[in-house]
């Protein structure tokens, strides 16, 4: 039985606590200077990655808070944390506006 | 404010028999749309390169490297479609007027430094992209015939748009 060791492994690690529930990526599209969805809703430890079709930089930005840069053509992310409910926005193109809800 | 005239003109060229749109149910053409949209990115350019000279405060700085960057990459864009589509882009009466106005207001900030450089740059930014936006939103996008170069133009609009948000917020923040 090769697997027979499998599950109580398994087991006894989420027990420990040392594998975390697999974390989902929530992707967000941004394409002629719109988020889209403009809106998304992730749990804590879920990565929102945001995948930059536009030939212009772009940033999810939160005031007071934290920013990403999203150069153009390219994808960046970031794992999103409880208590990270937001309302961001674009700092070059501040007409470009989303939200974030992260649930435990 | 120097920005109200080409737009003024622009706003004359469409409704009065003017030299380029003669009639006034004439609108402009695809070639003059491309040529007046590529030389409202080249002005901004052009400020945002002085700014850049000239300006020894980093909001403003970073503000017109921004500008420099989007604008640029709007007009490479521009250039691509207009090879694709076969377009030449025709010189024509809004154009001039739009280049006059933005060599006088150049010439009047180049004779400004430090702290009434900068306000007068940030200002003029948001004036310029909201009399860019009024031009784009009400003659140059209902008029163009080409969907790609519509579409471009609306993309161009929210870009603009989007400037004039970010101008006025470092005009706040000069303050």
């Amino acid at each position: 039985m090769r697997f027979a060791w499998v599950l109580p492994t398994v087991a006894a690690l989420l027990a420990a606590g040392m594998v975390p529930v697999l974390a989902d990526t929530v992707t967000v599209t941004i394409d002629k200077l719109a988020f889209s969805p403009k809106e998304v809703s992730v749990k804590a430890g879920d990565t929102v990655e945001w995948v930059n079709k536009d030939a212009f930089a772009h940033t999810a930005t939160v005031k007071g808070g934290w920013e990403v840069m999203i150069p153009p053509k390219k994808t960046a992310s970031r794992v999103m944390q409880a208590g990270d409910t937001v309302e961001y926005f674009c700092r070059f193109h501040p007409n470009m506006k989303g939200r974030i809800t992260v649930t435990p | 404010m120097f920005i109200r005239r080409p737009f003024a003109a622009l706003a004359m060229l469409s409704v009065l028999a003017a030299p380029g749109f003669a009639d006034p149910a004439d609108k402009p053409t695809d070639p003059q749309i491309a040529h007046i949209a590529y030389t409202a990115g080249v002005i901004d350019i052009d400020a945002a390169k002085q700014a850049i000279a000239k300006s020894k405060t980093k909001a403003v700085v970073d503000f017109a490297n921004d500008m420099l960057r989007d604008h640029q990459a709007v007009n490479d864009q521009a250039l691509a479609l207009v090879k694709k589509l076969n377009v030449t882009p025709e010189d024509n009466a809004t154009s001039k007027a739009l280049v006059k106005a933005a060599d006088d207001e150049r010439a009047k900030l180049d004779k400004l430094d430090g702290a009434a450089f900068d306000k007068a740059y940030v200002d003029n930014e948001v004036a310029y992209h909201k009399q860019v936006d009024g031009a784009l939103e009400t003659l140059l996008i209902p008029s163009a015939q080409n969907a790609e170069l519509k579409s471009l133009l609306e993309t161009g609009l929210k870009i603009f748009q989007g400037h004039e948000m970010h101008a006025e917020h470092v005009a706040a923040e000069l303050k």
